[in-house]
């Protein structure tokens, strides 16, 4: 895919930013229920999508909202819906039915505090409902983990992209603060996504064609262990678009592995350390699944230690762990239920991460 | 099976319809899916609409019905049909999209969809097999299920104390504006598969001019569920079934 970009700079809220950015994707419907803090995304599209494009439509639940999703990507047209951790809970069964019938769409989570009703504040709790599926059986979503108002923008595209590409449905994991928080953007350009043209959409059976039956059901438990086998063969394919960032990595003695957010204010930490005379890298996961393993497990085996740091009681630091199968100490820092930890925290935790190990300058 | 040009000499006073596959059912002898199905059938091919129509299959006993329809389908999650329908109908204006749903599917899990599906009154139609019982899962209570009726999960006849009583969806959301054209039908008898028939003719001209929704109860017998052979369950659904469910239309448009 090759992006163009507006000339102009904005200041722009990250839910805008997103849903600015569906517009210029192209997409033909967004089905949503609104839900803090991603109300704007709904609010946006309703305000600012014309009506020959396609619809925006407010459903009566995020379960309604999903199963809309489902029929019209069914039907071959590119849609999405928008939602924060509760709603996101209330639609995964249609979510499973939407991957096992390998069906594109875009779905955003702008999470929040969990569990329960919560909090509105800005979270990382749903990195395992996410990554390991969060519906039933055996499915994975891609899903992609912006960490500013730009990528908010620019992951509409990448996630459309991936999930046209692989026919899977592709998730925008973001938090409260990054819907919230206003910043710089240039917005990608109308006409950066290639044209999608489905031959196996539900659309009206053409005289010289099969009929288009879109199913995720089989009688036969072969049948259907050889629809998984081909969703797995799918997802192995999947792991070549794994997508990371690396920061000051040459010669750190520490690795942090943070995503979203959180990898925002560990680069804040970073040069606090700077300072110090430790050199500590960051590796940003930008794709949460495919997860990007190999390289944790080639840089767990050159530094003395490992901090992830997340907005949870410690979710994707077990990935991390199987990653770096023991090659060297993996520590934990996490806050939980919509508090943010400051660059001095996630500082003090390096400290005694250096002063545990005898870490030397 | 007998071909058309086996029978050439003979005059041919029915025919399958063309959109109806050649894949056996396998719905329970007797059963009024098979009789529902073909009728939808049988209007796509006279309309000649089988490249324009999509439809939503539920989960319940019809949860194969693309097997018997030549057509392109979606087979949506339990109770969600008429909002797949909607979806699909919303990014294509220009398809006919119907819904097929049993009376768990529309009437108990999928309440909301329904009622909000019809409120927005959209181009659709929504087909409502009611059974008064959910088929596909061994015949527990429906919310069709009528008082002292017995089912698996109301061993001794449903009671009003401990379930309530039997909802009559299609009343109900006969009264949201969005509603365009209601009717109850039953098939127990060729009369009433005839009326059927015009029922689904009517409903997708209205699509056609983009009317609201026209939404069709089906009275339909589960001879398996109830524990009945097909004959007695057609006496039993006319003698109870329809007492407490009037056919003829509810709602026309004026
Ligand atoms: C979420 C979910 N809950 C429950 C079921 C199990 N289930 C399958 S069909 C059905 C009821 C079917 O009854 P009805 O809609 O009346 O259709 P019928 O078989 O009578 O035609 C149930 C409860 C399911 N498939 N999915
Ligand atoms: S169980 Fe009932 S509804 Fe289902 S096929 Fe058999 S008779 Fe028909
Ligand atoms: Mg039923």
């Amino acid at each position: 895919m090759n992006m163009s970009y507006d000339k102009n700079v904005r200041l722009m809220k990250g839910n805008e930013a997103l849903a600015e950015a569906a517009i210029r994707a192209e997409i033909d419907g967004y089905f949503g229920y609104p839900i803090t803090p991603q109300s704007e995304i709904l609010e946006y599209l309703s305000k600012n999508f014309n009506e020959e494009d396609g619809v925006v439509l407010q459903a009566e639940s995020e379960i309604a909202a999903i199963n809309m999703v489902f029929g019209a990507a069914g039907s071959g047209k590119r849609v999405m819906t928008s939602t924060s951790s509760p709603g996101m809970s209330l639609m995964l069964e249609g979510v499973s039915y939407i991957a096992a019938a390998q069906l594109p769409c875009l779905l955003v989570n702008i999470s929040r505090g969990g569990p329960g009703l919560g909090t509105i504040q800005p979270s990382q709790a749903d990195y395992f409902q996410s990554t390991k599926g969060g519906g039933h059986g055996d499915y994975r979503l891609i899903v992609l983990a912006p960490n500013s108002v730009q990528e908010m923008a620019d992951f509409v595209f990448d996630a459309i992209y991936l999930a046209e590409k692989y026919r899977n449905p592709a998730l925008i994991l973001s938090d409260g603060t990054l819907g919230q928080m206003m910043e710089k953007v240039r917005l990608p350009e109308k006409g950066s996504l290639p044209k999608f043209i489905p031959d196996w959409a539900a659309k009206g059976k053409r005289k010289d064609k099969e009929r288009n039956i879109i199913l995720t059901s089989a009688v036969d438990p072969a049948v259907m262990e050889n629809l998984n086998k081909e969703l797995q063969k799918k997802y192995a394919l999947l792991q070549s678009e794994v997508r990371y960032e690396l920061n000051e990595i040459e010669d750190a003695q520490i690795l942090i592995v943070a995503f979203g957010l959180s990898a925002r204010i560990c680069n804040k930490a970073q040069e606090i350390v700077k300072e110090k005379g430790v050199s500590v890298g960051l590796l940003r996961p930008i794709t949460l699944y495919p997860f990007p393993s190999d390289t944790i497990t080639k840089l767990s085996k050159k530094v003395q230690a490992i901090l992830v740091v997340e907005l949870n009681a410690g979710q994707m630091v077990e990935d991390v762990k199987l990653a770096v199968n023991g090659n060297c100490p993996v520590h934990f820092y996490g806050r939980m239920g919509g508090e943010l930890p400051t660059p001095e925290e996630i500082y003090f935790e390096l400290k005694k991460i250096i002063d545990e190990q005898s870490i030397e300058k | 099976m007998i071909s058309e040009c086996e029978i050439e000499n003979l005059e041919l006073v029915y025919k399958k319809p063309k959109t109806l596959t050649e894949t056996p059912m396998h719905y329970c002898p007797g059963c009024g899916h098979g009789v529902i199905n073909k009728v939808l059938m049988e209007v796509i091919d006279e309309l000649n609409i089988q490249d324009k129509v999509v439809g939503a299959a539920p989960v319940g006993c019809s949860v194969f019905e693309y097997r018997y329809m030549d057509i392109d389908m979606i087979e949506s999650p339990h109770g969600r049909a008429s909002a797949v329908a909607t979806g699909v109908k919303r990014v294509n204006p220009d398809l006919y999209v119907f819904s097929y749903q049993g009376d768990g599917d529309l009437a108990a899990i999928g309440t909301s969809e329904t009622i909000h599906t019809v409120n927005r009154g959209e181009n659709i139609l929504m087909l409502f097999i009611n059974n008064a019982i959910y088929g596909m899962t061994g015949g527990q209570m429906a919310p069709t299920t009528l008082i002292g009726q017995k089912t698996s999960t109301s061993p001794y006849g449903r009671t009003v104390k401990n379930s309530g009583f039997p909802i009559n969806m299609t009343e109900l959301i006969s009264k949201l504006d969005g509603a365009y054209f209601v009717t109850r039908q039953a098939v127990h008898k060729p009369n009433g598969v005839r009326k059927l028939k015009k029922a689904i003719q009517k409903s997708f001209e209205h699509q056609k001019e983009n009317k609201g929704t026209c939404f069709i109860e089906v009275i339909s017998n589960c001879p398996a569920g109830w524990g009945m052979t097909p004959i007695k369950s057609n006496e039993w659904l006319e003698e109870n079934l329809i007492k407490m469910y009037p056919l003829g239309d509810i709602k026309v448009p004026k």
